[in-house]
């Protein structure tokens, strides 16, 4: 309701600027700068950034301490990847955190107490990830609620769920089970090297990043489904007379929303070596914020799979940087908040362009 | 800067003051001049038609007098004495009042009736924003009775989602009468009313002419003029280019709006009778409570299904999309049972619907025309389901050329475009690919008489090479000037079904206010 009222305000708003001018190309100098400040400012923060960094920490633009980065990067990357894609269809993903948590203590639960090789709870996670996207889809598409509510609700569903196997206890090796037997298994080395392992010199989880983004923005911007996804995100009703099957694609993207959580996932229990029953809460908001900073990227005006990788990487770097300078842990997430507002001023304040992205309660 | 092709001088009869002039007003965005000095005024008690062809200036004309663009050229003068139209606010407060042709732009969604027929109040401040719907009620009910909308409590009530487009028009006509406007502006009122309701527009009008009230009445319809107007002005590419006091010359009207190459197109099209059957309906029931019909939609000839709003036509057009199920009964398509669950199953057989409200179900925000036009086909524009931007643009430049649309290329933004290309992009799309049935809901709302022109031809060739087209409207002269048969609709059955040839006007009209 209010956000119909300010969206009316703000069309009213840019109506009254547009200015009547004349000059190349139609644009007066100060709209073409607006727009390069748009385009590039967000990346031009990000360089200002690293060069500060850089030149006043020695530690910081090292080969070690930049793996360290991206890879600091990849977890929040990956789970933006998942809520952009709900956000291209027009939706928001709530569940991808408590999904990644899933994926924490499926692994470990796989691993640890049913004594099962790495490579069976990869398989066990990623099912667990399309269960709970096939979920939403089922919530969302077929049984029509609004897709904050249905995956809010999903969300609630999974942090508690997941609790009662292990009646409210993190998991490790060699702890004591219910009946009393100590838990036959560990994790397993194959499915630490998830994390730790290398390929050359470059650490797995950036690799799997890298290939992850390249994929979500080959799928978006180049294939039939995401024209489709992106047209049920513009207009779902003009997606649906234009001959669209809007709930299969709808879903769709919630699917592919729990398959690449659940995988953000993996990197994550791989990384803290057992089954955190608190892992995972925390990342939902910072993924939403990495795909909202990744809307105003380039001037885009939609979510895109580049963006939110820069938005990941952005607030690694912030997040380095101030840490060799002597910032404490609770210091990070007024970083992390002023990064999303920065990168919010871009898309929505400063941006002549209309932003593309309203979500649907 | 003199008017252009003025025939009469721009002062007004009787030596009275004008309410309202506008003096050499110019208007432009970025290099796009769309006002090159119009000079117009309105005098008190009387109704000024404003025509033109899409893309004229007629509704930057119109925002420049509501304070939409207060970085226009020229003068603006109340009374007399020039002032600055800078914000909406400030045009209300000198007394002008503008109905917008976008509905969905000017009431609030998610608000309740009443709450969006006082809004003005509320926006002004005069109604403190918390406040009960029960002590809102009285202002609303006094607001509506202006109009004489009839409207109960329970349907103040009622969120504002729940009117009809035709509702939502008069809401926004009476939230208009109720700041007692001394200038009306009045953008396309009809063009989602029924006929009822037209004439209820009409009376009302007359009504504030004689309170004095000036009348500016954007329009498309020349029949609307000659029985409304007291002047009327043309605009043609920012200028006025016509300006006649009644009774007027509607022969010189319609050429001052037209360039001469539109008028050579709009000759009469000769009558043409299929025989095949490609749709067929067996016991389809369209609104709840009504009879079961048939009908066979043929190749060969455009069909034109006549009715009111609500009589059941664009049900009738999403059943055969597939979009919604169809209450009852049975479809073919070319004999064999025609069942589609989702609109894919009809585009799949070359089954295609324009639908009735371009802004909300055609066109996506921020969308190029090569990506607006490819949608529906994007395994044509593509391989192994990866897009080919080559196809894309060739797509869209084929939308462009194919059907004379005013756009810079491909690339550029539909919306960018104004209504009558936008309507040329998403009718084009669909009749380039081929159409077997070509289903056009409402396809001439909002769209010049060259367009109109245009795209009654385009479907005219369509049936002619063999497809079915059917043209679902409420206007009886647009549905003469398309079809070679008529089907007119009333509540969901069929009264009468001809050739258009052997049928009058008053048969039409008479049967399309038929109640069973």
């Amino acid at each position: 309701m209010s956000g119909n009222m300010t969206k009316l305000a703000r069309a009213r708003g840019s109506q009254v600027k547009k200015k009547a001018v004349v000059g190349t190309g139609g644009l007066t100098t100060g709209q073409r700068v607006q727009d390069s400040v748009v385009k590039y400012g967000f990346i031009a923060v990000t360089v200002v950034l690293f060069i500060y960094f850089a030149s006043t920490e020695p530690a910081f633009a090292t080969q070690v301490s930049i793996f360290q980065m991206l890879k600091g990067a990849a977890v929040t990357a990956i789970l933006g990847l998942a809520v952009m894609f709900t956000m291209v269809v027009g939706g928001l993903d709530l569940s991808i955190g408590s999904t990644a948590g899933l994926s924490v203590q499926l692994a470990a639960m796989t691993m640890v107490f049913y004594n099962l090789t790495g490579s069976t709870a990869v398989i066990v996670v990623i099912v667990g990830g399309l269960v709970v996207g096939l979920l939403n889809a089922f919530l969302i598409v077929v049984c029509k609620i609004p897709d904050l509510l249905a995956t809010l609700g999903v969300m609630f569903v999974i942090q508690g769920a997941k609790l009662i196997p292990v009646n409210g206890q993190s998991i490790s090796s060699g702890m004591t089970l219910r009946n009393g037997a100590t838990a036959p298994g560990k994790f397993t080395a194959d499915f630490l090297t998830i994390d730790r392992g290398f390929v050359g010199r470059v650490p797995v989880p950036v690799i799997i990043m890298l290939v992850l983004v390249v994929l979500a923005w080959f799928v978006l911007s180049r294939t039939t489904w995401g024209r489709v996804m992106y047209a049920i995100g513009a207009n779902p009703q003009a997606a649906r007379l234009a001959g669209v099957r809007v709930g299969l694609y709808h879903g769709l993207a919630y699917v592919i929303s729990g398959l690449l959580a659940s995988i953000g996932g993996l990197i994550l229990v791989s990384r803290i070596g057992q089954g955190d029953v608190n892992a995972g809460a925390s990342s939902l908001l910072e993924a939403v914020a990495v795909a909202l900073v990744g809307t105003s990227v380039l001037g885009m005006g939609k979510p895109n799979a580049w963006g939110t990788l820069l938005g990941a990487l952005l607030v690694s770097i912030v997040l380095t940087g101030l840490t060799m300078k002597g910032a404490q842990y609770y210091h990070q997430d007024t970083a992390k908040g002023l990064v999303l507002l920065v990168a919010l001023l871009f898309s929505f304040t400063i941006s002549r362009r209309k932003v593309r992205y309203t979500p649907a309660t | 800067m003199p008017d252009l092709g003025a025939t009469t001088p721009a002062g007004t009869p009787g030596g009275e003051t004008p309410v309202l002039e506008l003096d050499d007003i110019t208007m432009a965005f970025g290099t796009n001049q769309v006002l090159k000095g119009v000079t117009v005024a309105l005098t008190a008690g009387r109704v000024t038609a404003l025509l033109g062809a899409n893309g004229a200036g007629k509704s930057t004309l119109i925002k420049v007098l509501s304070g939409v663009y207060p970085d226009h050229g020229g003068t603006v003068s109340i009374a007399g004495t020039p002032v600055v139209m800078e914000s909406p606010i400030a045009a209300a407060r000198h007394g002008i009042q503008t109905v917008h042709q976008r509905i969905d732009e000017n009431i609030v969604p998610g608000l309740t009736v009443a709450e969006n027929l006082v809004f003005e109040e509320i926006i002004r401040g005069e109604i403190p924003p918390v406040r009960s719907l029960r002590r809102l009620l009285p202002r609303a009910r006094a607001i509506a009775a202006t109009l004489d909308l009839g409207w109960s409590d329970s349907v103040l009530t009622k969120d504002v989602f729940e009117l009809g487009i035709a509702d939502s028009q008069l809401l926004l006509l009476a939230r208009a009468l109720s700041q007692r406007p001394k200038v009306l502006v009045l953008d396309e009122p009809t063009s989602t009313l029924s006929a009822a309701e037209v004439e209820r527009l009409f009376a009302l009008v007359r009504r504030l002419r004689s309170e004095g009230v000036a009348v500016l009445y954007v329009t498309h319809r020349l029949s609307e003029v000659r029985e409304l107007a007291d002047e009327v002005v043309v605009l043609r590419d920012g200028r006025i280019s016509n300006r006649q006091e009644a009774p007027f010359e509607m022969s010189a009207v319609v050429r001052a709006m037209l360039s001469e190459s539109v008028l050579e197109q709009s000759h009469e099209l000769a009558e043409q009778r299929g025989t095949a059957v490609a749709i067929g309906l067996r016991g389809v029931q369209l609104l709840p409570r009504c009879t079961p019909i048939d009908l066979d939609l043929r190749y060969g000839e455009v069909t034109g299904i006549v009715g009111l709003i609500g009589a059941g036509k664009s049900e009738l057009a999403r059943g055969i999309f597939g979009v919604d199920r169809l209450r009852s009964g049975d479809m073919t398509f070319e004999g064999r049972p025609y069942r589609p669950r989702h609109s894919q199953d009809a585009v799949r057989r070359g089954v295609y619907l324009v639908p009735e409200d371009r802004a909300a179900e055609a066109m996506l925000p921020g969308w190029s025309l090569a990506w607006t036009a490819t949608l529906p086909f994007l395994g044509s524009v593509s391989r192994g389901k990866v897009l080919s931007a080559a196809k894309e643009n060739r797509v869209g430049r084929d939308v462009v050329d194919g059907f004379g649309v005013l756009a810079t290329g491909p690339s550029q933004p539909v919306d960018a475009l104004s209504g009558g290309n936008q309507q040329k992009v998403v009718v084009g799309r669909w009749m380039r690919a081929e159409p077997r049935v070509l289903l056009l809901d409402e396809p001439f709302r909002g769209v010049d008489i060259g367009a109109r022109g245009d795209i009654s031809h385009q479907a005219h060739e369509l049936a002619a090479a063999g497809a079915c087209v059917v043209v679902l409207t409420s206007d009886v002269e647009e549905v003469r000037g398309v079809a070679d048969r008529i089907v007119v609709l009333a509540e969901g059955e069929v009264q009468l079904d001809n050739y258009t040839s052997e049928i009058g006007d008053d048969a039409i009209i008479t049967s399309m206010s038929e109640v069973a």
